[in-house]
């Protein structure tokens, strides 16, 4: 979402580091390159103003600092301000009160309130002590949008009010209410008609949803890709229907996601829960410090270590870590095994957004020609060697080469190339262990392309290093 | 729906935000010379316009190698600001026409997600339904819950026939199997919605490559329209959607959608600028027939706030 920006700055910052002194006319330049970086990323025109005036001001005139360059200190400064727009900690849904609890949803059309909606409930209800959820749709103008909740619902496996036709949303939104009060469940989702015009006339609608149903939520749903428009439609909702927080949807996408950062900005509500893509568990809390960080290019490595934690099966990286620290030799049933988890942590882009550096990584990577269809050939090589081979690439000769590529649908030039990275990662490793676990990932480490893949050890080391230099290079 | 209603309409969807754009503008003017900071502030209200950064700049700086006698006023430059974007989006503005040879002529409808693909077919198939012009409609979204729902109730709406699967169905299999049909049964045209899709997902735009190739099994010109549907209230990364879906499929002609939010669309300028892809039609309001030709001329005053 942000790497444009983050793209950007590091650009800047980089010229800034060069530099000895933190000058005003460093400051200068770095900040007209911040503001042009801001609004090209759909920032509103206001937030960039703000932004910029208080990194001046509180930039210039700054004594440099010992032992931190010129531009970390800007950075820091930046990173700062973006932090306490975009609200200093993350914010949870509000489920206080007598059940059952509603959460009204609001938004403009095709912002995606109702995949949202259907993820929310997913969410609430599989949540450790969650309660039971119900669903209803009060789009009643839509051509089957009732239908596609209903069908979400089923996929969800959250209960969906049936639709009655002819009824208003008020109407449904009270029914709703009622048989969760008659049937024990804890939260009502409310899915809104998407609004195409701010007018009077659908706010008022959704305002009196509010009221029949008595939510104490209402959650504006915005695209990420919003334009400079992101402010009127979040002032209008949070002055007429009292939206109380936010949820980003399509992060997934490559828009530089300003959005947020106006929203947030005018309006004061907090960005509470972003969508990053179409399966129904594709929703993530929003963390104002690591979105900053990624805005800014230094990575968003908190993020990547909860990601890693949640997805790397104990088992595995248990195996691996004992392997490594007994020196024992690392096989190619270990590479596939880390081929594996890269593909389950989203596959290289999915990871390396989350990586410091990445606007160069990544650069790199389409330069080489490094994608996941290439991950997905590595696993097909792997998965047709048998388990002998895996554990021993050393007996895999010509022939056993052809059988592998045969096998796998390659040449067997890829099979070599395979071997090769194997070799390369092999050393790498074992550098990794005399170096002792201290310092900093290897070079090499983060691109298969290059020979390696970020194994558990290597996360670790950064989960141990959060101060990793923002242009960690791979 | 006259001409008429649809401008008047358009005029007052862009209200709010031409409003501000005359208030701001004619602020910076009244009694004053164009001088830097003028201009510094015209570019920022174009930027907050959604023009971006590089479109503002360059109709500013014309701005500034204009010479105006002395004072000038927010209305002067208004206008010569609408005069110029109307410059560059007069040229785009073609409506569809559909090859009366073609048995059918093929229309592929992508874009990324909630823009309004099935809105738009359903009310282009409504337009030429209403010319007598057979369609068909190809339910070739399979992935979101419902989107074949919705175009069957648009097929019902328009009395034009809907190919359609189930849910999950290969869509290129899909494209295909509705080309045949709509040439058996001589249909002027086949409109092919697709999945809503974020750009950035190499994944689902080779599938979506897929079915375009999937088509020119069957004719080889095939699909003769590659339309690309936009949001009007997106912002900087309509350029990113153009190019990923232009290098992928080809686009040829772009439909905006939503024009009489409350959003300015006036990303629409600079995409003109930068890859002068014709603009089919524009999206004006919720009703069947509220898809409109593209005014260029109307678009720009509008959006500047002139009547």
């Amino acid at each position: 979402m942000f790497e444009h920006l983050s793209d950007r700055l590091e650009g800047v910052f980089d010229k800034l580091k060069r530099k000895g002194a933190l000058r005003d006319e460093d400051v200068a330049a770095a900040l007209r390159e911040v503001r042009v970086a801001l609004l090209e990323a759909d920032v509103a025109l206001p937030v960039v103003k703000d932004l910029v005036a208080a990194v001046r001001e509180s930039a210039t005139g700054r004594e440099a600092m010992r032992g931190v360059n010129p531009g970390q200190q800007v950075v820091k400064i930046v990173h700062d301000r973006l932090v306490e727009t975009l609200g200093a900690e993350a914010a949870g849904i509000d489920l206080a009160g007598e059940p059952p609890v509603a959460i009204v949803m609001v938004g403009l059309q095709g912002s995606g309130k109702t995949t949202s909606t259907a993820k929310i409930a997913r969410w609430l209800q599989g949540r450790a002590g969650g309660g039971k959820v119900l669903m209803a749709s009060l789009d009643v103008r839509r051509p089957a949008a009732q239908r596609q909740l209903a069908v979400l619902g089923e996929q969800a496996g959250v209960a969906v009010l049936d639709a009655i036709m002819g009824e208003l949303p008020v109407q449904i939104a009270r029914r709703a209410m009622d048989r969760a009060r008659k049937t024990g469940i804890d939260a009502v989702l409310l899915d809104t008609a998407g609004r195409l015009h701010l007018d009077d006339e659908s706010m008022e609608e959704a305002a009196r949803v509010r009221e029949a149903s008595g939510a104490r939520e209402v959650l504006l749903v915005a695209d990420a890709m919003t334009g400079q428009d992101a402010v009127n439609v979040a002032s209008a909702f949070k002055e007429r229907v009292g939206v109380t927080g936010i949820v980003m949807t399509r992060v997934d996408g490559d828009a530089r996601g300003g959005a947020a950062l106006s929203m947030r900005a005018v309006t004061g509500c907090p960005i509470k829960l972003m969508g990053t893509g179409e399966a129904l568990d594709a929703l993530e809390a929003f963390h104002p410090e690591r979105v900053a960080g990624r805005i800014l290019g230094m990575g968003d490595v908190v993020s990547l270590v909860e990601k890693a934690a949640e997805t790397i099966e104990r088992e595995d990286a248990e195996r691996f870590r004992r392997k490594f620290e007994k020196g024992r030799s690392f096989d190619l049933d270990d590479m596939r095994v880390q081929l594996g988890q890269l593909r389950k942590m989203g596959g290289m882009d999915g990871l390396l957004g989350l990586l410091p550096g990445v606007a160069k990584a990544r650069k790199q990577m389409a330069a080489a020609r490094v994608d996941d269809a290439v991950l997905g050939r590595q696993e097909a090589i792997l998965s047709s060697m048998t388990p002998g081979e895996r554990r021993d690439p050393r007996i895999v000769h010509a022939s056993r080469k052809r059988r592998i590529a045969a096998g796998s649908g390659v040449r067997v030039q890829d099979v070599n190339r395979l071997l090769k990275q194997f070799q390369e990662m092999n050393g790498m490793m074992k550098k990794v262990r005399k170096m002792g676990g201290k310092g900093r990932l290897p070079a090499g480490m983060g691109t298969p392309g290059a020979g390696g893949m970020p194994g558990q050890a290597g996360i670790e080391e950064m989960a141990r290093n959060l101060k990793l230099p923002p242009g960690l290079k791979f | 729906m006259s001409e008429e209603g649809w401008l008047s309409r358009l005029r007052a969807g862009l209200d709010r935000s031409s409003g501000r754009f005359t208030r701001s503008i004619g602020a910076i003017f009244a009694g004053r010379r164009l001088d830097d900071g003028a201009l510094e502030e015209l570019e920022e209200i174009l930027i907050a316009g959604d023009l971006g950064v590089a479109t503002a700049a360059a109709l500013t700086g014309e701005l500034a190698g204009k010479r105006f006698d002395g004072e000038v006023t927010g209305e002067e430059v208004r206008a010569h600001l609408a005069e110029r974007i109307a410059g560059i989006l007069a040229p785009l503005a073609r409506p569809l026409e559909p090859d009366p040879d073609r048995k059918p002529h093929v229309v592929l409808v992508m874009g990324v997600n909630g823009v309004g693909k099935t809105t738009t077919i359903g009310k282009l198939a409504g337009h030429f339904a209403e010319r007598d012009r057979k369609a068909v409609l190809a339910a070739g979204d399979t992935f979101r819950a419902a989107a074949i729902e919705q175009l069957q109730v648009w097929g019902r709406r328009t009395g034009c026939a809907v190919v359609a699967g189930k849910r999950g169905d290969d869509a290129a299999g899909l494209a295909y199997g509705a080309l045949e049909t709509a040439r058996d049964g001589r249909a002027d045209l086949l409109f092919i919605d697709t999945a809503g899709r974020l750009h950035n997902k190499d994944g689902l735009m080779a599938e979506l490559r897929k079915i375009v190739r999937v088509l020119g099994k069957l004719d080889g010109t095939a699909p003769h329209d590659r339309i690309l549907v936009l949001d009007a209230t997106t912002g900087q990364n309509a350029h990113a959607q153009v190019e990923a879906f232009r290098d992928m499929c080809g686009v040829t002609g772009l439909v905006v959608t939503k024009l009489d939010g409350s959003a300015r669309g006036g990303v629409i300028v600079g995409l003109a600028d930068r890859f002068g892809l014709p603009i089919h039609a524009v999206g004006v309001g919720e009703g069947p027939d509220d898809l409109r030709p593209f005014d260029a001329g109307a678009f720009a005053r509008s959006l500047m706030g002139l009547s």
